[in-house]
């Protein structure tokens, strides 16, 4: 975040204006989004539903085709795109998903030490047996 | 079915005579405000320019009359914890009884966090960050009015809970299982939690606000690298408040939960974690430290820069000083409970982030000294806070990196030693900040200098106060005091507690000469004015509109070149009308049902609460079917107060 290119400040003449999307391109993106996220949920029902596909397989191509619908949310309907425009919003996507990772794994983490910790030792628990 | 719910008229505690007596007192000076304003007749214009208003400027102005006024609820029950743990030793008991005291000390907590603060840290940014950026207002005008208004519901609240029923026994923290229903049945817990759900929605606005004014509104020309760092640092904090308040609203929710549906994500007989509570809190509760003490940084930077008559020294480093902290925030959480029982790779883990994140700190606080270095430092009032600021803060950060070792930590934790270990750090970091923006941002605000004499006098109360009442807490906490004694046994310590309560009452005298240089100031205001707009010599942009500023803040917006620069209008026609938001009464009125909804939860009342919530929704409706949006400056006006108000020509 220094003096380039991608950091435009908003009303600088210097600059080319945003171009404005003409309304059917922003439909027509909307419509290809729409179906691919139907095909990627109608795919993830019937991969859970078959019989053809090796059991425990299941599980892995559920979780990349939802990552793929996470993908295809971000780029047809929220608009993250890798232009210079776009700086904001990726880096605020970059710094929410960060902190998620940050709070949930740490959390995780921190809850299992402390469960682990809770557990009496065995020796403690010998030391009780010979009461 | 009761139609009243809980309430009754035993909730009004008629004997405790402290506690009416507190009451007495707040209704006497309500009573006593209502009545001048209806005297002078002063509820129209108080309607039309303050309450409806969106304008930044006075949303900031009354979010920091807020922060004001809950400063002097909250201190008077520093005032009272001080004067009992003095007396309370051996065979005397003091004048509080225990109950009362555990409600004081939470409230004492709560008010001075989320009602002294935290309005008094977006109050500045409010004034501030619009006229720096040099645009006429935040992004949102109007959700910033109902920001304010759903912060000033939940003090409302608070204090609502002094005189109906009673505030929570749990401390500010209010840990399960203490604060699940079984151990916490009256209505104490509820409050805390209702005032907070409702003001925490008001800072997640505020948060969303600023971010989107910060990235999206700024002035032609300025690029990231040249906004001032003042700017930088309300940007970190409002990520960090987007970031970290959700995770409280939702920690909060599953409390309620516990308490008024019968769920159990904290209480152990059905299976929930008490231990994921205090977790999920201080996930909220260490960047909230950040989100207090960033805004304060990025005023000792601009004051620092003003008074030394140099540009800001290592400008870079503390951006990204800022934004380290920004993301460091996350990853010390922690320490606030080494010792619930981590092993000693967590502890290590976060002790050793800890001690990191004092890094890009120390880094600040060499830049303020360098920029001071070699310059014609001007001891004015916000300079003194400053450099009492760099004395004092070093001391709490050190003191941090002390217990940042997890098995020192062991021996002080929750001791007298951490209590003043952050007191150390928010008085003297936040509070100084705050004081320092106040006395250097009034003239820009109102059009007059504060008095000088009694602010310095108000600073050195403050100062020395500060070190008589904390540095004896550290001594006592190293002696073994835990926090929250209402009575003691240990006649060694009450020496250092009878120090500490002296200490409290110079600070006292500090506050009082803050009163006093506030109404000095008023009566002297002619010869303080401020024509030029810049009575300090400030390089930012807020100083190069005339003080006060204009609703539109810049006639012409400012064009930011390498040096800020004005761009002259001279003639009528060079001035183009502009458009300016107008005046909405939605915030206000949203507030009513939140006060509405939030009281009849509280006290088990559905049908109202039931009411509050349709009538804050028919609020919204009519919000979004409304016609004019907005109304037009000609541009003959905007020629005019230019024409009357020469402001100052760039050096």
């Amino acid at each position: 975040m220094t003096d380039t290119a991608f950091d435009r400040p908003p009303g600088d003449p210097s600059m080319p204006a945003e171009s404005e999307e003409r309304e059917s391109a922003g439909v027509l993106v909307y419509t290809i989004g729409l179906l691919l996220a139907v095909g990627l949920t109608a795919t993830s029902f019937w991969v859970a539903n078959t019989g053809l596909l090796w059991g425990p397989g299941v599980p892995l191509g559920l979780v990349v085709l939802a990552v793929a619908q996470m993908g295809i949310h971000l780029v047809f309907f929220l608009h993250i795109t890798t232009g210079p425009d776009n700086t904001n919003n990726v880096l605020a996507l970059a710094f929410g998903i960060l902190t998620v990772i940050l709070v949930v794994v740490g959390s995780l983490w921190i809850m299992a030490d402390l469960n682990h910790n809770m557990m009496p030792r065995p020796e403690l628990m010998n030391l009780h047996m010979q009461h | 079915m009761n139609l009243l719910g809980k309430l009754s008229w035993d909730a009004i505690p008629l004997d405790q005579p402290i506690i009416m007596g507190a009451t007495a007192f707040m209704v006497l000076v309500i009573v006593a405000v209502l009545s001048f304003i209806t005297f002078k007749g002063y509820w129209a214009p108080l309607w039309r320019d303050w309450i409806t208003s969106v304008d930044h400027k006075r949303i900031g102005v009354m979010y920091i009359l807020l922060a004001l006024v809950m400063l002097l609820r909250g201190f008077s029950d520093a005032i009272m914890m001080r004067a009992q743990q003095a007396v309370a030793v051996g065979g005397a008991q003091g004048y509080l009884p225990p109950e009362h005291f555990d409600q004081i000390f939470s409230a004492h907590g709560t008010i001075m966090i989320f009602f002294m603060a935290m309005p008094f840290v977006i109050g500045v940014i409010n004034v501030v960050v619009p006229l720096q950026l040099g645009v006429r207002d935040v992004a949102f005008p109007t959700l910033n009015s109902v920001s304010f208004w759903l912060t000033a519901s939940g003090a409302l609240l608070i204090n609502i809970s002094l005189a109906v029923g009673e505030f929570a026994k749990t401390g500010w923290v209010a840990y399960p299982p203490l604060s699940e229903l079984q151990f916490s049945p009256g209505v104490g817990v509820d409050y805390y939690l209702w005032s907070l759900q409702i003001s925490g929605i008001g800072t997640l606005l505020s948060g969303i606000n600023f971010v989107t004014t910060i990235l999206k509104l700024r002035a032609p020309g300025m690029g990231y690298m040249r906004m001032p760092v003042f700017c930088w640092t309300a940007l970190a904090t409002s990520l960090l408040i987007v970031a970290a308040f959700p995770v409280l609203t939702a920690t909060f929710a599953m409390l309620l939960l516990d308490r008024y549906l019968g769920f159990h994500f904290f209480s152990v007989d059905g299976g929930g974690n008490a231990m994921m509570y205090v977790n999920l809190f201080w996930v909220w509760g260490h960047p909230e430290v950040y989100i207090l003490v960033l805004p304060a940084f990025g005023i000792y930077s601009e004051v620092v820069a003003t008074f030394s008559g140099k540009p800001l020294f290592g400008y870079r480093s503390m951006v990204a000083a800022t934004m380290a902290i920004c993301v460091l925030s996350f990853l010390v959480w922690l320490h606030h409970f080494f010792t619930m029982g981590g092993s000693a790779d967590v502890n290590g883990f976060f002790g050793v982030m800890t001690m990191i994140i004092a890094v890009p700190t120390g880094v600040k606080v060499f830049n303020w000294l360098f920029t001071m270095y070699g310059g014609r430092v001007r001891f004015t009032v916000p300079m003194l806070w400053s450099i009492g600021f760099m004395i004092t803060f070093v001391v709490g950060g050190m003191t941090g990196v002390l217990m940042a070792v997890p098995p020192a930590d062991f021996q002080v934790h929750n001791s007298l030693f951490l209590v003043a270990h952050f007191h150390n750090t928010i008085i003297g970091g936040v509070v100084f900040g705050l004081m320092a923006g106040y006395n250097y941002w009034f003239p820009k605000v109102f059009g007059f200098r504060l008095d000088e004499r009694w602010g310095k006098a108000s600073f050195w109360c403050w100062f020395t106060g500060f070190y008589l009442a904390f540095m004896p807490l550290y001594a006592v906490g190293l002696m073994g005091m835990t926090r929250r004694l209402q009575h003691y046994d240990n006649p060694a310590w009450q020496p250092w507690l009878m120090v500490a309560a002296l200490g409290a009452v110079v600070i006292l005298a500090g506050v009082a000469c803050q009163a006093i240089q506030l109404v000095v100031s008023v009566r002297a205001r002619r010869q303080l004015r401020d024509t030029t707009g810049n009575p300090w010599g400030g390089r930012t942009l807020e100083w190069f509109t005339p003080s006060p500023p204009p609703a539109w803040n810049f006639a012409v917006l400012p064009s930011v070149g390498r040096f800020a620069r004005r761009t002259p209008a001279k003639e009528t026609q060079d001035y183009k009308a502009i458009e300016m938001p107008n005046n909405s009464p939605i915030g206000v009125i949203t507030a009513f049902f939140a006060v509405v909804t939030g009281f009849a939860l509280i006290w088990h009342i559905w049908w109202m609460a039931g009411l509050g919530l349709l009538g804050a929704f028919v609020t919204l409706l009519a919000f979004a079917f409304r016609r004019q949006e907005e109304i037009e400056v000609p541009a003959v006006e905007l020629a005019r107060f230019d024409r009357a108000h020469p402001a100052e020509v760039m050096p």
